[in-house]
């Protein structure tokens, strides 16, 4: 599983890729821990964007529980975005979809959870001025 | 082994369909017959089938008692809920008097488990042999003290037939009306134990009142191997995969998501849904059911995995 994140002012975005299951959900735990850490006392949000994770097992789900619970008690937010439609399947089946805010795409993520970071995300997707 | 027999399904607490429970199924089966004619009584169970458990049935209101016919004369069953209370009457009807042996495995002595023992009517009849298997070193205790003042009426020691407890090791094989059992401890208050039935080349597998909380791959693996290319798993799937890590974890219980999981990665042949949560509906385990066939498929890199959910009644042949 390829695994990389960008921080825009107050909100971490990571982008986890392929497939998660019982072979690889340690390593997404281990690449979330330091986004999920406070620094100065304050914790970042976390937007997960699911855009080009294939598959997630009960194993992964429990992952995204626990990053949950550690958000929360960060008093950050925790919400995961662009769900292919077999994940979004998945997050259904599971209920996972009651217990973590999924929205469409990570810029309507960041709408909802932090202005200033959703334009910092805004002026990183623009094209350099020349 | 031959076929599993269901006398109760249902987790924590036997329920009962209500009088409006049973006038929306009348009305939604009248609903859907408008304007049909059926010609012939086949017609009409043709219909009746279409219809689907959640109207033309229920699943079911007994809590856990599971028969497995093992092909020879004597019955074995699995724990002692209150649908050992049928299956008592069926045994009675079918023998009378006439002596039969029983082995009955138990998950667990919490109260669902054990409730059946007092209205199980072979236990009263002399004659009878009754071995009552299982890993708790209380097991004796409990199946007595349910029947002690002022819980019961009727003392333990009223019993006629010939009863008695063996206690069973973890881990090891023990040979038991020519099956292979073994047990394996889990997850639960109190401690539960899942069974390993083998026997003429089938595989049943008996898990219930079993959580998996994820955390450790070790055990996650453990379960995997106890399930290894069983034939069916009756597995406890209580709860959505969401509450049974959340507000529901330590509770005991699994959720179906995980029962998929573990059975795609043991290569189980057919994944029978068990003991439902007593608050859901006939078309709440309908969904569930239907979810976790769309779910399984969905996630399906193998052969594929039979899906069912357990009601009162239902067989399934080996």
């Amino acid at each position: 599983m390829e695994f990389s994140s960008s921080r825009f002012a107050d909100v971490f975005v990571a982008i986890p890729v392929g497939r998660v299951d019982h072979t690889n959900a340690e390593s997404l735990n281990q690449a979330l821990a330091p986004l999920l850490a406070q620094s100065d006392g304050v914790a970042p949000s976390l937007v997960l964007d699911f855009g080009r994770v294939e598959y997630i097992s009960s194993v992964g789900l429990r992952v995204l529980m626990m990053a949950a619970k550690q958000a929360r008690s960060s008093q950050a937010r925790i919400a995961v975005a662009a769900l292919q439609p077999v994940v979004g399947e998945i997050f259904a089946i599971s209920r996972f979809n009651h217990v973590l805010e999924v929205f469409p795409s990570v810029r309507e993520a960041l709408a909802e959870i932090s202005p200033s970071a959703l334009a910092e995300f805004d002026a990183a997707q623009k094209p350099a001025a020349i | 082994m031959k076929r599993i027999r269901f006398w109760g399904t249902r987790g924590s607490l036997p329920v009962a369909l209500t009088a409006a429970d049973v006038r929306r199924k009348v009305v939604a089966a009248l609903r859907g017959a408008s304007g049909r004619s059926f010609a012939s009584d086949a017609e009409l169970d043709a219909y009746v089938d279409s219809l689907g458990m959640a109207v033309a049935g229920t699943f079911g209101g007994s809590s856990s008692c599971v028969e497995i016919e093992s092909g020879r004369p004597d019955y074995v069953l699995c724990d002692l809920g209150s649908g050992v209370r049928a299956f008592g009457q069926a045994a009675m009807a079918k023998h009378g008097a006439t002596p039969q042996t029983y082995h009955i495995f138990m998950s667990h002595l919490h109260w669902d488990h054990i409730m059946g023992l007092p209205f199980f009517t072979p236990a009263y009849i002399p004659g009878n042999r009754i071995r009552i298997y299982g890993g708790h070193a209380t097991l004796e205790a409990a199946l007595r003290r349910q029947q002690e003042e002022p819980s019961f009426p009727v003392p333990f020691s009223i019993f006629r037939a010939d009863i008695e407890f063996v206690h069973l090791e973890p881990g090891r094989r023990h040979d038991v009306a020519g099956m292979s059992v073994t047990l394996k401890l889990q997850r639960h208050a109190g401690d539960s134990y899942g069974y390993r039935f083998e026997s003429q080349g089938r595989t049943v597998i008996y898990t219930t009142d079993s959580e998996h909380p994820l955390v450790d791959a070790v055990e996650t693996d453990s379960f995997v191997e106890f399930f290894r290319d069983a034939d069916v798993v009756i597995f406890d799937a209580m709860y959505s995969l969401a509450d049974a890590i959340s507000v529901k974890a330590d509770w005991g219980h699994s959720s179906n998501v995980v029962g998929v999981d573990l059975c795609q990665r043991a290569r189980v042949r057919h994944l029978c849904l068990f003991h439902h949560e007593p608050a859901f509906s006939d078309e709440t385990i309908a969904g569930v059911l239907a979810d976790t066939r769309r779910y399984e498929e969905i996630t399906r890199t193998g052969a594929p995995l039979l899906v069912t959910t357990a009601y009162d009644g239902m067989e399934i042949d080996l």
